[in-house]
């Protein structure tokens, strides 16, 4: 007997404030206006898509000490765009990624609470960390976190939300006129948690949720990031769409959970993924060069050179070869607010590697970081890339995708239109949304309600 | 630009919108849907009714705390409505339902990051097309701070107002929100309005010469900008701030454009107007002064003895005589038309009226109070602006940090 064939989860996320954001092309839209959010995230529903996906950033991106001006800059609150998003959708999922360095739990587990009431179940939280005094400077806490506590205080920051969300059990509100009960128990809502990070106490003032808590998704391919998604999250946002690669991912992460006491559909890994689609391959392949083309444009081509060299290459030529001279690794970074910095501390392996490459395949500067950064997942006609992502969930890299269009906001529409109705022909893909709630969408079991750590229940022992 | 602004014998109305309105005992009415407190249906029925009796905003009230009969201290009370969700996600999820009317959510600056804040009323005016506000409100209460463990409870009883060390003590307080409010300004203009440019030729996006690091140093904060999110559509929502003292009048003359007053009665209300005034003037406010509206609770019936009747019983569930911050009015909207333009000639520019029951005094204030004031010229009887800047005649003001 075969294998059962398994469903596809796709996700959209809204273009961000990057290089592979084309804003140049004549179809490119505003990033800001609301308008641009319905359309995508109409689209996306009309495509019976789970999820659309909101990126977050909390400093504009410094080049030599100056506002990088290539790129979008500019982007509206998580939050409220997506407590707007729920009033002109009704089925598909609203995720957001929300730093929990720079917020206090209190705070976002209420937002999230709040938000799961206002779309009926359809909240997600994306959990990142950041650790950097840059982004410290815009908040009242400033950058006093060390990076190695990152996941310590993000594990303590879930934590505490989930305690905060399961201090409601769901039924406590009785809203009887008659009797005048409102609330069935005087005691909903309380709490205590005290660990190194956070001390609080006192009442959570949202009811559970119609998802009992938001769906949890989390980004990071580090051993701790690894470790944490599979203690706490429900999906994972990847990096791994390539097929050998991502089967390493899954086996790995999927391999984890037990420990946790967690079954393997627990968690869904969902990489992202880009692509580029054409009406046959060549199409296709034609369009992606021209893509990448615009993506990497003379000065973003230098920008990315600076910051592996750390070093001042205005004068370089992005068609000839990469610089002859070496990185300057240390001293004041070039460029400040990417998460791609941990590549800049390892500049001299990187340019090595890199020098290595273009021998290899004579590519010029501008050619390499389209190959290295700059690289389509999926590229082909319709047939070509729902085949290569079917291919890719059924043999266990990945049980799905979020694609990231390069073209605010009509970037999906082709791929919705043309992709999803091949792959709901081979039966991997809804063909209408079977619950109302992204829980169901992703086909994870109801959230369960945890029981504070014994210390927690406990009252502290008196001294006296 | 000022769209239209309204007559000078126009007096502006927004409506407070809580729970299942300010009266402890709301939610058991007839007409209550208490059970769908936490829907976003139920306050997009709120919200559409007051669009559709043409009001200025409603306002959306919050708390980072469970609710409490007591000013202070948490209760164990079962009888009375409890929990809330955000002001501010509330406001988001409606105003795509609505068009014109003004949405301003109460946001807590005590506990929360003035960038966070800015970015959310930034997006709600993006959202909602110019009709975005906030309410700012200090929390003080020790079991709020202790929801966020960052700050110490005071060593003061603030049942002892009068007393110095309260009163320097409130005064710090409104210190606090008055560098709140400006980092939010400051925040809102530090993109100018025309720094995205789409440079095709010289590959640049942003003029980021339109950029501007705020670098804000004070006592609470410290903020180096700019915002993530560019300028609003509204340059800056109107910020909107309640004050019961007059240790507060200096947040209302420096930092607000409107601010909500709780006189209970005409004297009171033209005393405490022309203090924030001279004040504004004393202390050379640079624009116009802010609006000053008066907050009145509303019971409204047909006849007084009906909203007489239906207060008491309402008191008789509750099991207590309400009380208000604020004068209580119980009558006819006839009647609170009178109170109305009595407190206007006394100097009010617009009134905040909070619903005592909801829906039933919020659809008494669109489908009797409205009409009442329309026949008496001096209620507009269509909107005639699309922003709330719009509405309350306020210009859309300079960016400070834009070359002249």
């Amino acid at each position: 007997m075969s294998k059962p064939l398994k469903q596809i989860h796709l996700g959209a996320h809204f273009p961000g404030v990057n290089n592979t954001t084309v804003w140049s092309d004549p179809r490119a839209g505003s990033h800001i206006d609301f308008a641009s959010f319905v359309h995508f995230a109409r689209t996306a529903e009309r495509a019976k898509f789970d999820l659309v996906f909101l990126a977050e950033g909390l400093r504009l991106r410094e080049q030599h000490g100056r506002i990088h001006d290539l790129d979008v800059v500019g982007r509206p609150d998580t939050f409220t765009v997506l407590a707007a998003l729920a009033a002109v959708t009704e089925r598909v999922g609203l995720a957001g990624t929300i730093n929990s360095t720079f917020n206090e739990p209190y705070e976002v587990a209420r937002q999230f609470a709040s938000l799961d009431h206002l779309s009926e179940g359809r909240a997600a939280w994306n959990v990142v960390t950041s650790w950097d005094a840059f982004t410290g400077e815009n908040f009242r806490r400033g950058g006093y976190l060390p990076r190695e506590q990152r996941y310590e205080r993000a594990r303590a920051f879930l934590e505490t939300a989930h305690e905060l969300f399961d201090s409601w059990h769901g039924d406590e509100i009785a809203a009887d006129k008659q009797t005048g009960t409102f609330l069935r128990t005087p005691d909903a809502g309380r709490f205590a948690h005290h660990d190194a990070h956070f001390a609080i106490s006192g009442r959570f003032n949202v009811p559970r949720g119609p998802q009992g808590r938001p769906v949890i998704l989390q980004a990071g391919d580090s051993d701790e990031g690894r470790e944490f998604a599979a203690s706490s999250a429900d999906a994972i946002f990847s990096r791994h769409p390539g097929l050998a690669e991502g089967q390493a991912f899954y086996r790995d992460v999927k391999g984890r959970l037990a420990r946790h006491g967690r079954r393997r559909d627990d968690l869904k890994i969902l990489p992202a993924a880009t692509f580029v689609l054409g009406d046959t391959d060549a199409d296709a392949e034609e369009r992606a060069r021209v893509v990448s083309r615009q993506q990497f444009g003379d000065r973003t081509t230098i920008a990315f050179l600076e910051r592996v060299w750390n070093r001042d290459l205005s004068d370089h030529d992005p068609d000839g070869p990469l610089p002859t001279v070496d990185p300057t690794p240390d001293g004041t970074p070039l460029s400040q607010g990417r998460a791609d910095r941990l590549a800049a501390e390892q500049a001299l392996r990187t340019a090595t590697q890199w020098r290595e490459l273009a021998d290899a395949q004579g590519l010029s500067s501008r050619e390499l970081l389209i190959a290295v950064h700059g690289r389509h997942s999926f590229v082909g006609s319709p047939s070509t890339v729902a085949r290569a992502i079917n291919d890719l969930v059924q043999n266990d890299a990945a049980d799905g995708v979020i694609l990231a269009p390069h073209i605010t906001p009509t970037g999906i529409d082709e791929f919705a239109d043309t992709v999803v109705p091949l792959l709901q022909e081979r039966g991997v893909f809804r063909t209408e949304y079977t619950g109302t709630t992204l829980r169901d969408h992703l086909d994870l079991p109801p959230a369960p309600r945890r029981t504070p750590p014994a210390q927690h229940a406990q009252p502290v022992p008196s001294p006296l | 630009m000022t769209e239209n602004p309204a007559p000078p014998t126009h007096l502006h109305l927004a409506v407070a919108l809580t729970d299942a309105g300010w009266h402890p005992a709301a939610w058991r009415e007839p007409d209550a849907r208490p059970d769908e407190l936490f829907t976003a249906g139920y306050w997009a029925d709120l919200v559409r009714e007051a669009e559709h009796g043409l009001l200025d905003f409603v306002t959306i009230e919050d708390s980072l705390g469970t609710q409490s009969d007591h000013h202070r201290l948490p209760d164990d009370r079962t009888d009375r409505v409890r929990g809330r969700l955000d002001a501010v996600l509330i406001a988001a999820r409606v105003s795509p339902l609505t068009t014109r009317v003004g949405l301003v959510p109460t946001a807590v600056v005590s506990h929360t990051e003035p960038f966070h804040l800015s970015k959310a009323i930034a997006t709600l005016d993006y959202v909602s097309s110019g009709r975005a506000g906030v309410r700012v409100q200090l929390s003080s209460r020790p079991h709020e701070i202790a929801l966020f463990g960052r700050r110490t409870p005071a060593d003061v009883d603030l049942a002892d107002f009068d007393s110095p060390a309260v009163q320097a003590y409130v005064a710090e307080g409104f210190a606090e929100t008055a560098d709140y409010v400006e980092v939010l300004r400051r925040l809102w203009d530090s993109w100018e309005d025309d720094a995205e440019i789409r440079d095709a030729a010289t590959g640049r996006f942003i003029d980021r010469d339109k950029l501007h690091y705020i670098n804000f140093r004070g006592r609470w904060f410290d903020v180096k900008g700019p915002s993530i999110t560019p300028r609003p559509p509204q340059g800056q929502p109107p910020v909107t701030a309640l004050v019961h003292a007059p240790v507060g009048h200096g947040l209302l003359a420096r930092n607000a454009d409107i601010g909500y007053i709780t006189p209970h009665t005409t004297d009171e209300a033209r005393a405490t107007v022309d203090a924030v005034r001279a004040l504004a003037a004393a202390e050379g406010y640079g624009g116009r002064p802010p609006h000053i509206f008066g907050d009145l609770v509303v019971f409204l019936d047909d006849t007084a003895d009906r909203a007489r009747a239906r207060r008491d019983r309402l008191d008789t569930v509750a099991g207590t005589a309400y009380t208000s911050d604020t004068q209580i009015f119980t009558g006819t909207p006839a009647q609170l038309a009178d109170l109305l333009q009595d407190r206007h000639r006394a100097g009010l520019s617009g009134f905040r009226l909070r619903p005592a029951t909801l829906p039933h005094d919020l659809t008494a204030i669109t489908r009797g109070l409205v009409p009442e004031l329309q026949r008496r010229g001096v209620f507009r009887t269509a909107y005639t602006a699309r922003t709330l800047r719009g509405h309350l005649g306020l210009p859309r003001p300079a960016n400070r940090y834009a070359a002249a």
